[in-house]
């Protein structure tokens, strides 16, 4: 391993500091290391030098966290529309279109019903590669959807944020969206069925200020970038340096605005232990709507304790074998994953 | 100081001022010459306001002598009394609250305060919230609720405050737990954009069962200024931004964001503040006659409607 990380620094440097997602060696953001392509994405995109945890892919994350072969598409059947003819430099219209060609999606979201680690969720995870996981009419609508699906089929819901805020392409209607998934959340809610938020990097704005921080739960991945505001509009505003780490997941944890911050590499452990607990509560009255509660198993209880043992200090990128076994679930699970829509 | 379109108006003005100044000096009847005046004042303003583009709209909507929150409060209800505070952080003068009295019944009151001159500006932050105001929202939605006193707000604000100490604070979680709160008040609520309807930060105070706009106001999710700067790399092209956001009253009634549209006086609520404030009485105490009567679970689940049905897309078949 440290030979073969040595060979690694003494790759020639590419000039451009981006990372191409289409080339085989990519440079890590966090410790400007280059890293195999493959390696990156067995860890599921944590790297492996510094544990940096690099933006990951929606059908990726649906693979991570869906026990195979459980996942089962919701989303897809609303597609947008530019209800206010909005052109900038290039109109709306066309950027979606250009968009929906690349992604192979008709907007910034996936969602659906899956099991994780046995039980019984819904998955919206959005994808930031398509206009930067703007929440306009149809993100709103799927999650609104989402959420009422899961309360009526007695899931969970399980969402991964990753957005830079409302769309502004869809003007107020889209500000709308903030208080339409909110108010979609009451039929968990009424359910008494938990709803645990991820906020991965970036979370901002509109996303930030509504369902993403409404969860029962609300955790985020290490090192992401979680604001209303972003920091150059702050820096504009006030026009004085940020702290250090400001905005970022560690800041917000000491700031108390998040329950946890989870590396990637045990998220859908946690989660799953997180999700058991919630739904393990009494039972409430028999006709007050609330779903049936999870009982646990001897087994299930071993299972959390083993989990909340190792899960603080142990991180995927400090791990070969559970880099290793990524890979194998990668290769496996590759015709398992989500479709695109 | 008038605003650009406004200057012929304010020149004409001006003469019908001089002419009567006058008339008054030299004792001569000019009545039949200042009324030729003021009927083309009158039909000058109107063709003027009727022809605003978007970007003149937002500058009406931040017009300086726009009646602001406190002034509508000051008439539209009586003996509106302040009440300070989030109980945990401080008290913060963007974001006003208190109760009154609406006619024969109590209510809460919530309010973003511009200031009217540069010092109030600055004590009131230019009416841009920290989470300390948004908390105080909260803690007067519970006291509305356990005393079942139903909640008129005025909006008018840039939009939430983005600074160091807002963001430490948590403003996106206290704008989405206002947002949540709201709307699940089990008394009517009744919400008014007087002026800037900015953002999350507006938005915070207007998940209410009825939502009005003024004549000359806007709501956005994002100011024209910021849409420029990103999506145009250029602040300068505001006035296309704001075309391109659609953020006037009547868009806002047409794409359903809005339930009506409160005519402002001719020429602006900032012409005739006095106008304004009556006009903006009226259509309040007719919305909350219309609410006060209904059960709060039908408010509620009709609130939740209202906004559950937000939004354009398409549906495969």
């Amino acid at each position: 391993m440290a030979l073969e990380r040595w060979f690694r620094r003494k790759r020639p440097t590419r000039g451009d500091d981006e990372v191409s997602p289409a080339g085989l060696w990519l440079k890590c953001a966090g410790c400007m290391a280059q890293i195999y392509r493959k390696d990156l994405i067995a860890n599921l995109y944590v790297c492996p030098e510094c544990a940096h945890h690099e933006r990951m892919p929606v059908d990726a994350r649906v693979a991570m966290l869906a026990d195979e072969g459980t996942f089962e598409l919701w989303s897809g059947r609303v597609t947008p529309t530019d209800a206010l003819e909005f052109v900038d430099t290039e109109p709306y219209v066309e950027r979606l279109v250009a968009v929906q060609q690349k992604t192979e999606r008709p907007d910034a979201i996936i969602t659906g019903a899956a099991e994780l680690d046995g039980v019984p969720v819904a998955l919206a995870v959005m994808d930031f590669s398509f206009l930067g996981g703007s929440m306009g009419s149809v993100v709103g609508e799927e999650i609104a959807r989402a959420a009422e699906r899961a309360a009526a089929e007695s899931r969970s819901l399980i969402s991964i944020a990753a957005s830079g805020g409302a769309r502004m392409q869809e003007g107020a209607l889209s500000l709308m969206q903030m208080a339409k998934t909110t108010v979609a959340l009451e039929a968990l809610s009424e359910r008494r069925l938990p709803f645990i938020s991820v906020l991965t990097d970036p979370t901002t704005g509109g996303v930030t200020a509504s369902f993403a921080t409404l969860g029962d739960l609300v955790v985020a991945e290490p090192g992401a970038l979680i604001c209303f505001a972003g920091p150059r509009v702050i820096q504009q505003t006030i026009k004085q340096d940020l702290p250090e780490g400001f905005q970022r997941s560690e800041f917000l944890l000491g700031k108390g605005m998040l329950d946890d911050v989870i590396p990637r590499g045990v998220l859908k452990a946690r989660l799953a232990v997180l999700v058991r607990l919630l739904r393990a509560g009494l039972d409430g009255t028999a006709d007050d709507g609330a779903a049936a509660p999870l009982r646990l198993t001897t087994e299930s209880i071993t299972t959390i304790a083993d989990e909340l043992d190792e899960s603080a200090a142990t991180s995927a990128a400090d791990d070969a074998d559970e880099a290793a076994a990524a890979e194998d679930r990668e290769r496996e699970e590759a015709p398992n994953r989500a479709t695109p829509v | 100081m008038p605003l650009p379109f406004e200057k012929p108006i304010d020149e004409l003005e001006a003469r019908i001022r001089d002419m009567r100044g006058y008339a008054d000096d030299q004792h001569v009847d000019l009545s039949g010459e200042i009324a030729a005046l003021e009927r083309r004042l009158a039909s000058l303003t109107r063709e003027t306001f009727a022809k605003l583009s978007r970007w003149q709209r937002v500058q009406v909507a931040r017009a300086a002598g726009r009646p602001t929150a406190l002034d509508y409060l000051g008439k539209v209800v009586e003996g509106f009394t302040e009440l300070h505070g989030d109980r945990a952080l401080g008290d913060d003068p963007a974001l006003v609250g208190g109760v009154a009295r609406l006619g024969d019944m109590g209510v809460v009151v919530l309010a973003q305060q511009k200031g009217r001159d540069t010092k109030e500006n600055i004590l009131r932050n230019f009416g841009m919230a920290h989470p300390s105001g948004y908390r105080k929202a909260l803690r007067l939605f519970d006291l509305a609720d356990k005393f079942r006193l139903p909640v008129l707000s005025l909006i008018d604000t840039p939009g939430a405050y983005p600074g160091i100490a807002a963001e430490e604070q948590g403003q996106a979680w206290v704008i989405a737990a206002c947002i949540q709160r709201m709307s699940r008040l089990r008394v009517p609520a009744v919400s008014v954009i007087i002026g800037e309807g900015g953002s999350g930060g507006a938005l915070a105070l207007g998940v209410a069962n009825r939502v009005l706009i003024l004549e000359h106001a806007i709501y956005s999710v994002i100011s024209p200024e910021s849409c420029a700067a990103i999506r145009w790399r250029d602040a300068a092209e505001a006035p296309s931004a704001a075309e391109a956001l659609k953020l006037t009253a009547d868009d806002l009634l047409e794409q359903g964001v809005v339930d009506d549209v409160v005519a402002e006086p001719l020429g602006g609520a900032h012409k005739d503040p006095a106008g304004a404030i009556d006009l903006v009485r009226a259509a309040v105490e007719r919305e909350f006659a219309a609410l006060r009567d209904v059960p709060s679970e039908v408010l509620m689940r009709e609130r939740r409607a209202r906004f559950r049905r937000m939004g354009r897309f398409l549906e495969a078949a």
